[in-house]
């Protein structure tokens, strides 16, 4: 008996996420009284997971696996769960971990909650906590099975240290024909920019702006604070903004630390989305608009003037806080 | 080709969400229910391989008589023949094992379900089904063509995308992107008309658990009040920022 955690990496390293699965894993196997266990795909190292209290991790080592293949990561972390006797698994929330979460189940017989945001009320019976109807209500389910597959939220745990030594063993799943049938052929991945899935700060704008052509200052801001861009659903409609950064209810979840929306109205549809994120500020002409009810900060004021002169102030705070 | 979508029933996206009995069922009243967005991209991308390559779309949804107007719309929209499996869906594996079970009945060549639906947000049937069924599966979809028995699909990813190529009997997991949100379809009377005609397939569930139960829900704690600076004194809310939320 143990808890398994899938912990992602990328060229070798974890990601961040990872260790917050691994932390979420460790608060698991505390209330369990057992250890946990990781799963990864060509880390190069333990890297920092014994510092968020990983006893062990299997590293499957192999080129074949060198992209992400849903099938095949999904029997690797299903055999190993096998092979420790896990009772607990643990996934995060990322494209990948969705992807392979539903396949892993069905292999393992395990009842699955996804989008989980803190630590079990009760382990028999084994009780989380979900969101559901995107961010606008909370889901106290139950998992019936023997084997429990939980998908953590992003940011819902945070990182928890908790130091111990990890060993790395190697661990070589069997993989057959079929769990190669979807085959990746190209990858198209902005390197040089945050991601609204990994970042702590989103910047996002709506049709206040007017058009496409004056995204330059919401970039400008997102680059002084390291952010992701996000817009709101019409933008990403009108095609002024790609769909990949639509935030809200049927676009992107986000759960950034910081979410600066400039003129955006506050659709409820938009405000399901982005609930999640811990601090929100608005930025609108209009001191009527929904989205000051739900905002921490506000400010009133026209975006070409607000953003502009936030944009300096911020360089400056950045200069002197370096 | 034979194509299935499933379609899953559900609040639309400006419900206000309560609930009852003492905060175990979700409130229906007043709710208006619509066809679950991320299976209307799928389902209008089902239409295009039907007008342009040759297919037979059929829709499938697992519950009571009440959700047949949504599997109406979807006959209006243009799909030939719906489906629906008679008992009321409960967890991702009970309607997963349902969906299986009119799929190996079938036959089909492609099944196309959302994402995720926006009640739940499980985002688990596609990946269950295909694994049930033994499909090749692709998730989070937003291109995808059909040339044979060859599939080549867009799958967004974390801060980008990935095209990958499968061969069918193929699963996918769609969303926006699928179509444009301007390529959906609005029932016009014509398809409405022909839409009561069509088959509406009331079918007997198969044995089925479930491996969770929702115990009870609960809604986020109200909202504190916003606090409010100048426009002119900026230096104010980075210094909140800063000090008071620690979020720069």
């Amino acid at each position: 008996m143990s808890v398994l955690v899938y912990t992602e990496s990328e060229n070798g390293g974890f990601k961040k996420t990872a260790y917050e699965v691994a932390s979420y894993a460790k608060g698991v196997a505390d209330m369990m009284g057992t250890t946990v266990t990781a799963i990864s795909f060509n880390a190069n190292d333990a890297g920092e997971l014994g510092t968020y209290g990983v006893n062990k991790l299997h590293n499957v080592a192999n080129s074949k696996l060198e992209k992400f293949n849903a099938a095949a990561y999904a029997s690797a972390i299903a055999q190993a769960a096998k092979a420790e006797g896990a009772t607990v698994v643990v996934i995060s929330s990322s494209a990948d971990s969705k992807y392979l979460g539903s396949l892993v189940s069905v292999q393992l017989e395990a009842g699955y909650v996804s989008n989980v945001t803190a630590l079990p009320s009760s382990t028999e019976p084994f009780t989380v906590k979900r969101t559901v109807f995107t961010n606008k209500a909370f889901s106290n389910t139950a998992i019936t099975t023997n084997v429990k597959l939980v998908g953590l939220s992003k940011n819902a745990y945070g990182l928890k240290e908790n130091a111990t030594d990890c060993a790395v063993q190697e661990f070589a799943p069997t993989l057959n024909d079929a769990d190669f049938n979807v085959t990746v052929q190209s990858v198209d991945k902005a390197t040089d920019k945050v991601t609204i899935a990994d970042a702590e700060i989103v910047v996002s704008a709506g049709r206040g702006l007017k058009g496409p052509e004056n995204w330059g200052m919401v970039e400008e801001l997102a680059d002084v604070l390291g952010a992701a861009t996000a817009c709101s659903k019409p933008v990403s409609d009108l095609g002024w903004r790609p769909h990949s950064e639509h935030v809200g209810q049927t676009g992107k979840p986000v759960a950034s630390n910081l979410y600066i929306a400039i003129g955006i109205s506050g659709a409820i549809q938009h405000l399901a989305g982005i609930n999640s994120s811990k601090v929100k500020v608005v930025i609108n002409t209009d001191p009527e608009a929904p989205f000051f009810k739900a905002a921490d900060y506000g400010v009133v004021g026209d975006a070409f003037e607000v953003v502009p002169a936030l944009i300096e102030k911020l360089k400056a705070f950045k200069a002197a806080n370096a | 080709m034979k194509i299935l979508v499933c379609i899953s029933h559900v609040p639309d996206t400006t419900s206000k969400i309560n609930f009852t009995d003492n905060d175990t069922q979700f409130d229906t009243n007043g709710v208006q229910f619509v066809i679950n967005p991320n299976d209307e991209f799928g389902l209008t991308r089902a239409m295009w391989f039907k007008e342009k390559q040759g297919a037979s779309v059929d829709v499938v949804t697992v519950g009571g008589a009440e959700v047949e107007p949504t599997l109406r719309k979807a006959l209006a929209i243009g799909a030939d023949t719906a489906i629906r499996v008679d008992t009321p869906a409960t967890d991702g594996y009970q309607v997963s094992k349902q969906l299986t079970a009119v799929i190996k009945d079938g036959g089909y060549d492609l099944v196309i379900a959302g994402r995720e639906s926006i009640d739940y947000n499980g985002g688990m049937v596609p990946g269950m089904v295909a694994a049930m069924t033994g499909a090749s599966f692709v998730n989070t979809c937003i291109s995808l063509e059909i040339e044979g028995t060859n599939a080549t699909a867009v799958r967004e990813i974390d801060g980008g995308k990935e095209t990958v190529t499968a061969s069918l009997p193929l699963v996918i997991g769609g969303q926006k992107g699928l179509v444009e949100e301007s390529d959906l379809r609005i029932p016009n009377m014509r398809g409405i008309m022909m839409a009561r005609k069509k088959p509406l397939n009331v079918v007997p569930a198969t044995d089925a658990s479930t491996e969770t139960n929702s115990v009870s829900f609960e809604k986020p704690e109200p909202k504190g009040q916003v606090t409010l600076v100048d426009a002119g004194d900026l230096d104010k809310l980075i210094d909140l920022l800063h000090n008071e939320a620690k979020a720069i």
